[in-house]
């Protein structure tokens, strides 16, 4: 009898969730919830100004505080060649500033003491004389004449362009235009916005003498890399330094950098031989570490009257802040901005980019997204739907024809990314189907009628997700690969390991359900494990959308290494020819005689008890995944709303979304991963983001400045699918976790914008606030959002 | 009784310490605290009950939430002498060590939290809700929760889940009677 694979929590199966049970119990183990013999606490003094130079800083008063152990300082880093660090870019970023603070919250000194009240009594007795210089907060004034230089530090730095980059094909794009029946142009500034999980960063440092080993407990999305960094940047034997990723209370890409809070607290430890613990306010979290998006577009389309794009033209500038520590692992300067476009066929496409340094913190970590891939995905969609009005044309129908169709993959794009898969038009037919499209247009004519605003969004894009392969990503060299180690027990019970850390998206099911799909070990017979680099193989961690593509795609091979050698087992069993040996799930069967079987776990008890003379005992492997290529998931988003023109409030009516990621491993997850990710989009369309006064002041330091929507605003969703499988990943699974995120917030803008299209607004930026909105109609104008913003 | 940071804190003159007692999960618990110290502070190190999370410290995420005498309050912004006298529960209150509660229950069936970290916080504040609205509706529940933020979850399975736990808790309250 076939096991029934739903049954053993196997493929497809929407299983409850293992972690739950400790989270509901309120029994995680978050970083801040480990306490160690004798451990100290630390906390860093951060920068009131974003520009300036530091004249002197007296921190005798802190050392007089009794309970405070140590206070640094960043000449004391200096003294040990420690005030600087390399960022994931090839940067390098001040630990604890020395010569001038570049942002507001820049760390400038910490105290360690025995209580953590103490250590805020001891930064607060700190006199830091700062010489204000002049401040800059957006790329305009960044590429000024006469800008000051910010980073002064660098000795080839003569002016604040972090990077220039281009790619494409500028003269096939050029002759593109020229044959253009219309170009349809658009600017826009995506804003500043913060990843913001509710669990801040932290670490505890705890080096220990005795042995000489260093332990970090952190909120690290990739503790290899750290241990890598660490090894290989403070020259620590490797060997001698583990990571200890536990429970992270959310990521979404805040937690991929390496922050001076981190080190500091390493350098704590090794100073004091004690174990020292540095847990982030939300402050300082908010202010000072990754940011993401702050990127301004100039784009254009060069268009043909039936519709048809023949090519496009992009330039962005981007605002890095004060030190430029992308932490993405591509080889393009800008991530993949040009993977903007890539469910159209367009023949021709150009794009120059810019990066600049400005006085605000590091930003450009990928918020819940793949490197830059939102903001494509966003000025893609936002140049579509202008487009599409430029022409007079439905915006659905613009899309339609401009399709890569299902029978042209693989793809290669204008941009040169090859895409695999998918079914583009059956997606956005199974979305207006949903959302009723020509019954709304009707609707909203009739409504119009009536004085009231209405509008319908779509936003449709393929992004490339899973980062490696390893020809074109890595992170200071490492390939961009990932891993699985499964050790099946000898009663058929297995420990699962992974490179892979999860922070809520439920790694501890759905490995499971990939074993127990490729082995018929029941998911609940196989425990998971991730986040100590002691124990887990090399792997480079959770974002990106790379888990499932890659280290999900390590389980399953690693699995299948299992399964070859349990077939050696199972014909020792059967006294037969491993030729003769046939496999269904959870069991190998004899050819012919198919009720002559031996179980995969009577496989694993031989693997213990009876193996055949000359075999190798145990039963256990580990697998390393280079994909061939990125996973194109492809998501289809369309949402309605009614503003209101008397004050420019704008109601969610509707959100539908359909996805195809693939085959799906368990359902309830990955539509909790797309709920998440569109409420991120609502909340990047709608109120969420950080913005600064022309001093350089961080508007949205604090959640009562910093927006993020509740259970109140947020709109509901209706989900549908498509599955496409993946063409080359074992279980033919794509990324989902950031595909609303990247792929919604431009519905939500577009539908804002399709209400308001009497009105001749063209653009306004995110989010949009009532009082753009309200701008947009009353004046007729488009409406900017980039800094500095004027408070009153 | 407890003396918090007793072990590691310098005795210091100018620090006035005050004794407190409060009911904690059903316990009487006697401890010296200085003025300044934040119950969530209290509860997680003094108690070390670590389900109650920290997050934003300005009473704006609900990570924190407890409930005292029956009312969510956010811990991270109420001082420890402030319970003085006072009935406090947390995440660990909420069922025995081998039972769950039916919100508990509801959170794990409708895929109700990712993290986990907002978890204990949400619970709590959905318990405020269903012991004064048995049957609520799900703009009731959205409008309960609107003080405690979830970045993972966009909220559509938490509401569900309160709603699955609502339900249970007033099948089980009608078994009882008949019973």
């Amino acid at each position: 009898m076939v096991l029934d694979e739903i049954k053993i929590g196997g493929l497809g199966a929407s299983r409850l969730r293992v972690e739950d049970n400790r989270f509901i119990r309120g029994k995680g183990n978050y970083v801040d919830d480990i306490v160690l013999p004798g451990m100290l606490h630390m906390e860093i003094l951060r920068s009131p100004v974003a520009h300036a130079r530091i004249k002197s800083i007296d921190t005798s008063k802190a050392w007089d505080i009794p309970g405070v152990r140590l206070v640094l300082t960043g000449e004391m880093l200096a003294a040990r060649n420690l005030a600087w660090m390399p960022t994931l870019s090839y940067d390098t970023q001040a630990v604890l500033a020395t010569d001038k603070v570049r942002f507001q919250g820049q760390e400038v000194a910490a105290v360690i003491a025995d209580d953590p009240y103490i250590a805020k009594d001891g930064c607060e007795a700190i006199i830091v004389e700062y010489e204000p210089l002049p401040v800059i907060v957006n790329p305009e004034q960044a590429r000024a004449a006469d800008a000051a230089i910010i980073r002064d530090d660098k000795a080839n730095q003569t002016d604040n362009v972090v990077f220039n980059w281009e790619v494409g094909d500028k003269a096939g794009t050029d002759a593109a235009f020229s044959r253009a029946d219309v170009v349809s142009k658009i600017e826009m500034h995506y804003p500043r916005s913060h990843p913001s999980p509710i669990e801040t960063c932290g670490s505890i440092a705890d080096f220990d003498r005795a042995t000489s080993k260093l332990t970090v407990y952190m909120t690290s999305q990739a503790p290899h890399i750290i241990r890598a960094a660490v090894a290989l940047v403070a020259e620590l034997p490797e060997h001698m330094i583990r990571i200890v990723a536990p429970d992270i209370g959310g990521g979404f890409g805040n937690k991929v950098p390496v922050y001076p809070g981190y080190v500091v607290s390493i350098l704590a430890s090794i100073l004091l031989e004690k174990p020292v613990k540095w847990i982030e306010d939300k402050s300082g979290n908010l202010i000072s570490t990754g940011f993401a998006r702050d990127i301004y577009l100039k784009g254009e389309l060069a268009l043909r009257n039936d519709g048809k794009i023949l090519g496009v033209r992009m330039h962005t500038d981007s605002d890095h802040g004060a030190f430029f520590s992308d932490a993405q692992p591509s080889k393009f300067k800008i991530g993949l901005i040009h993977a903007a476009f890539s469910c159209y066929d367009i023949p021709a496409a150009y794009l120059t980019a810019q990066g600049v340094y400005t006085n605000k913190a590091p930003g450009g970590v990928a918020y819940r997204c793949s490197f830059r891939i939102t903001e494509a995905m966003f000025f893609q969609e936002r140049m579509v739907q202008a487009a599409a009005d430029d022409l007079g044309m439905d915006q659905a129908e613009f899309r339609r024809i401009n399709f890569v169709r299902d029978d042209d993959f693989p793809h290669r794009t204008a941009f040169g990314f090859l895409t695999d898969s998918g079914q583009y038009a059956k997606c956005l037919d199974v979305g207006l189907e949903a959302i009723g499209y020509q019954d709304f247009l009707k609707e909203k004519e009739e409504a119009k009628k009536r004085g009231r605003l209405l509008g319908l969004g779509i936003s449709t894009m393929t992004e490339p997700l899973g980062a490696g392969n390893s020809r074109e990503y890595d992170i200071l060299g490492i390939k961009m690969f990932d891993s699985a180690e499964l050790r099946v027990h000898m009663t058929g019970k297995a420990l699962l390991r992974t490179g892979a850390k999860t922070q809520g998206q439920g790694h501890e099911t759905t490995w499971g359900q990939i074993v127990a799909h490729e082995l018929g070990i029941p998911a609940e017979d196989v425990i998971v494990e991730e986040g100590d680099t002691d124990t887990a193989p090399f792997g480079m961690g959770t974002y990106a959308s790379r888990s499932t593509p890659v280290a999900g795609a390590a389980v399953a091979m690693a699995a299948r290494k299992i399964r070859a050698k349990a077939r050696k087992l199972a014909a020792h069993l059967l006294e037969a020819s491993e030729e003769d040996i046939e496999w269904e799930l959870g069991r190998f069967y004899l050819r012919g005689a198919p009720q002559r079987g031996v179980t995969i776990q009577e496989c694993a008890m031989a693997a213990y008890s009876n193996m055949p003379d000359g075999m190798e005992p145990g039963l256990e492997n580990v697998a390393y995944y280079d994909p061939p290529n990125l996973t194109w998931p492809f998501g289809c988003y369309i949402v309605t709303v009614e503003v209101d023109p008397q004050t420019g409030v704008w109601d969610v009516l509707r959100v539908v979304a359909v996805d195809d990621c693939g085959v799906r491993i368990n359902p309830m997850i990955v539509e909790g991963q797309i709920m998440g990710g569109l409420t991120e989009a609502y909340a990047m369309a709608n109120m969420q983001f950080i913005t600064f006064d022309e001093d350089g002041n961080c508007i949205g330091g604090n959640y009562t400045d910093y927006l993020l929507p509740s259970a109140w605003e947020t709109p509901g969703y209706e989900l549908h699918e498509v599955v496409t499988p993946c063409p080359h990943h074992p279980i033919g699974a794509k990324g989902i976790g950031e595909c609303a995120t990247v792929g919604g917030p431009a519905a939500f803008v577009n539908a804002v914008m399709d209400a308001l299209k009497d009105y001749g607004v063209r653009n306004v930026d995110m989010p949009l606030l009532p009082d753009r909105v309200y701008k947009a109609i009353t004046e007729r104008t488009d409406v900017s959002g980039a800094p500095p913003v004027r408070m009153e | 009784m407890t003396s918090l940071y007793e072990e590691i804190t310098p005795t210091s003159s100018d620090i006035p310490i005050k004794r407190i007692t409060l009911t904690l999960n059903g316990e009487s618990r006697t401890v010296d605290v200085e003025p300044r110290l934040l119950l969530a502070h209290l509860i997680r190190q003094g108690f070390k009950l670590t389900g109650t999370h920290t997050g934003c410290d300005t009473t704006n995420c609900g990570a924190c939430t407890v409930l005292v005498d029956g009312t969510p309050v956010k811990s991270c912004t109420m001082l420890a002498v402030q319970a003085d006298g006072h009935d406090v529960m947390t995440v660990e209150g909420l069922a025995g060590p081998s039972e769950l509660h039916a919100i508990q229950e509801g959170f794990k069936d409708e895929h109700g939290l990712q993290c986990g970290f907002c978890t204990p916080g949400m619970m709590l504040t959905s318990k405020a809700l269903l012991d004064r609205n048995p049957d609520p509706t799900e703009d009731e529940v959205r409008w309960a929760l609107s003080g405690n933020l979830c970045r993972c979850t966009g909220y559509q399975n938490i509401v569900k889940a309160v709603l699955w736990a609502a339900a249970k808790l007033r099948d089980d309250a009608d078994g009882g009677g008949e019973g």
